[in-house]
């Protein structure tokens, strides 16, 4: 039934096609794009830099990381991220979650190993530490905790910087967002931000 | 974790945008696709690249046109993929192996964006920009172009099997709806926090920053319900979809053409109550799919969530389990397989919503075209069921519906079923196939086979935890990718072509009408049978399974 001639002559006409898409949609569209969004918010476009003291900046040699990925760390003075699957931990070169299933025995396993150390970390009740805490995000670099995992970690980092925990406890709420329009996403602390909030103040 | 109202609330929010967006955007794809001008810059083109924007194509010509534009994608595809070391703005990967190569260039032009492969470390800016995002347009075109060609057939009469020309369709759909929303969109991606650039990986503090012109493909990877994600974690990474308004916006993207094309259908055959009754069975399963997908994400069913207090594994903070589960709906709901959270993990209820939403044949609302032309198949099965009952001809739209017209449908349903089937029975036989799986017992049967429906019905979306990068994978899930593809649009096209041959019968008494309520419970209750019996038994043994357990 298919006539492979026509089908040759027609594959002619669809490469004509295809270059000339690929000169719109693969090179003039996301030039484009970027020209503008480089001029528009060149800021975000680069990937939302940060430097030491929480000003935005283009300048890789400055910036400490992305006010929106989330960082590895275990310095017991600061606020911790959540368990992450991506290469040794927030690798954005190999962004990944872990993929198990909600039944894996290894996975139920590993969920109350870090129930018990950070309910030891933080001297609280195990049954206190939210959901966020205990779970490997999506993209291995999640920017956020919960607000309830942040309340959860408020002690620790106030005695660890010499503040009140109420000093603490307000920059955990400057760096809270709430959810947009009040019904898009979750409330969230980003991480990064309020670790560098911490340090401006425990440093001043 | 999520609280109900402002669940319900986002949905809200969606459903109220698609309702404004929705009629404005049917209308002008209906004309987009009907208007005999075409514009001073189409014309010029048309001319320098030598095709005949109006001849009126026989539906065998229309179909070689389809099927030779594509296989110049993929020889295209392929190639790029195979040279990628030889090429400006590769970061230094190196070309993409033979198998996996076939398995991309498959899976982007047949609209799955099924991916092997981990963006951020095996293609480079050029693959991803030159390649992917062009297939990303011309992929959503060519299913929008198949849809519109079925909408004329039913609408001519005496017209001798010409359904119109395919090409005018590729490229009005491409510059007229999809570039346009397209570059909109993109620019908003970015003042929101997705990044747009052209360099390489860098250096910052203690981590590597990627780069890359992310928004653009990102827009267009919603918007024709591609769905491969610049990164591997798609859009739950931060640089694709960084706040939760970005990703409202990113699941608005991916329903917005699918339900305006059942609009524009409406439109097309001079009956707009037609299109809305399409749009309402649609809006009926997918609310359906959301409903139980949100119940069983916030309910947290499974060892996991209950160990963990909520089913936050392979979710993000900012998302949550909410907004997780309706992407996650509209996702397998449309042809898309984006994902913002990664779908092994979801409860094994959620996961089962998943993948009966792309069982269905994705037709709630289904990919940019293909969504509308298989559910006016299950319409036209429909009308048969009940002409069956009454002892009538059938007839849809005037149209009657005889044997060579319900073979042609009979074909079309049986397609899909039998590439996910034989899929899964030689996957999970085969010793390469096994070698993939992540988990074992019933979520390793659910991984393999939400991996075969995924690839057979143009999704794309995974059981991240297959690993699905090796020869026998690439090549089984390339080929399901193609076949799934391309029989059902061939089988469209020819009932498009009888369609548009037969005379217009005009209404009688015993003619079942196609736009009121009862039609749309009808083809809603046609629509689970006709899935529910084929898949049920594969069903029972994954994810009722291990919802049971």
């Amino acid at each position: 039934m298919l006539d492979i001639y026509a089908l040759f002559r027609h594959s002619l006409a669809g490469l004509r096609v295809l270059v000339a898409m690929t000169l719109l949609l693969g090179v003039g569209y996301p030039l484009l794009v970027t020209g503008v969004a480089q001029v528009a918010f060149p800021w975000q476009a680069d990937g939302s830099l940060v430097t030491a003291t929480g000003a935005r900046t283009t300048d890789t040699g400055e910036a400490v990381g992305s006010a929106i990925v989330g960082q590895a760390g275990d310095d017991p003075a600061l606020f911790h991220n959540r368990p992450s699957a991506a290469g040794d931990g927030y690798d954005l070169l190999s962004t990944y979650g872990s993929n198990l299933g909600p039944n894996n025995p290894d996975l139920v396993a590993a969920i109350e190993e870090r129930r018990a150390a950070i309910a030891e970390r933080e001297d609280v009740d195990p049954a206190a530490v939210p959901p966020d805490a205990l779970t490997a995000s999506a993209s291995g670099i999640d920017p956020d905790i919960s607000p309830a995992y942040a309340a959860l970690q408020v002690p620790r980092v106030a005695a660890a910087n010499g503040l009140s925990e109420d000093e603490v406890r307000d920059l955990v709420a400057e760096n809270t967002s709430g959810r947009t329009w009040g019904v898009l996403g979750e409330p969230r602390v980003n991480v990064l931000l309020l670790n560098i909030a911490i340090r401006g103040l425990a440093g001043s | 974790m999520s609280s109900l109202a402002p669940a319900l609330g986002q949905i809200a929010v969606l459903v109220i945008a698609l309702a404004v967006a929705v009629p404005f955007l049917g209308r002008y794809l209906a004309h987009t696709y009907t208007s005999q001008r075409h514009l001073a810059v189409e014309r010029a083109s048309y001319r320098l690249l030598r095709v005949d924007p109006d001849a009126d194509q026989h539906w065998k010509t229309y179909a070689t046109s389809v099927l030779g534009f594509s296989l110049v994608g993929l020889l295209g595809l392929y190639a790029l993929g195979r040279l990628q070391e030889h090429l400006p703005l590769s970061l230094g990967y190196a070309a993409l192996p033979a198998d996996g190569a076939w398995n991309t260039a498959v899976s982007f032009v047949t609209n799955t964006n099924w991916q092997w492969y981990s963006g951020e470390s095996t293609v480079g800016h050029l693959f991803q920009m030159s390649g992917l995002t062009v297939q990303n347009f011309v992929s959503a075109a060519v299913g929008m172009a198949v849809a519109a060609a079925f909408a004329r057939g039913l609408a001519r009469s005496m017209q001798d099997g010409r359904v119109g020309n395919f090409w005018s369709d590729l490229v009005r759909g491409t510059v007229r709806v999809l570039l346009p929303i397209a570059a909109g969109s993109a620019l908003v991606l970015v003042a929101c926090g997705a990044i747009q650039n052209l360099v390489g990986n860098r250096t910052v503090g203690t981590q590597v920053i990627t780069g890359g012109p992310v928004a653009s493909q990102e827009a267009i990877k919603q918007l024709g319900t591609n769905g491969g994600g610049f990164y591997n974690v798609n859009s739950a990474h931060p640089f694709e979809n960084p706040t939760p308004f970005t990703d409202i916006v990113q699941i608005f993207l991916m329903l917005v053409i699918p339900f305006a094309m059942a609009w524009a259908f409406g439109l097309i055959v001079k009956d707009r109550r037609q299109g809305i009754a399409v749009v309402s069975v649609m809006a009926l399963l997918l609310g359906v799919a959301i409903s139980l997908l949100t119940w069983a994400e916030m309910a947290g069913i499974g060892l996991a969530p209950a160990a963990a207090g909520g089913a936050m594994e392979g979710k993000e903070v900012r998302f949550g389990t909410a907004a997780s589960a309706l992407f996650a709906a509209a996702t397998t709901g449309t042809s898309t397989g984006a994902v913002n959270s990664m779908h092994d993990s979801l409860t094994a209820p959620g996961g089962g919503v998943a993948m009966f939403g792309m069982m269905l044949g994705e037709i709630a609302p289904g990919g940019v075209g293909s969504g509308l032309y298989g559910m006016l198949m299950l319409a036209i099965v429909t009308v048969f069921l009940c002409g069956l009952m009454v002892g009538r001809t059938p007839e849809y739209l005037g149209k009657k519906i005889g044997q060579r017209e319900i073979v042609l449908v009979a074909l079309y349903v049986l397609a899909t079923p039998v590439l996910v089937l034989t899929g899964i029975a030689v996957a999970i036989t085969a010793q390469d196939g096994l070698a993939g799986l992540q988990e074992s017992g019933p979520h390793g049967l659910s991984e393999a086979l939400y991996a075969v429906t995924s690839a057979a019905n143009n999704n794309g979306s995974a059981f991240g935890g297959l690993t699905s990068g090796t020869p026998f994978w690439d090549t089984l899930l390339g080929l399901l990718m193609l076949l799934g593809r391309f029989l059902p649009i061939v089988f469209v096209l020819a009932l498009a072509g009888r369609f548009a041959s037969q005379q217009h019968l005009p209404p009688s008494a015993g003619t079942l009408p196609t736009h009121k309520p009862l039609f749309v419970a009808l083809l809603s209750g046609v629509a689970l049978v006709v899935v529910g019996l084929t898949y049920v038994p594969v069903l029972a043994l994954g994810p009722i399974a291990e919802s049971l357990s």
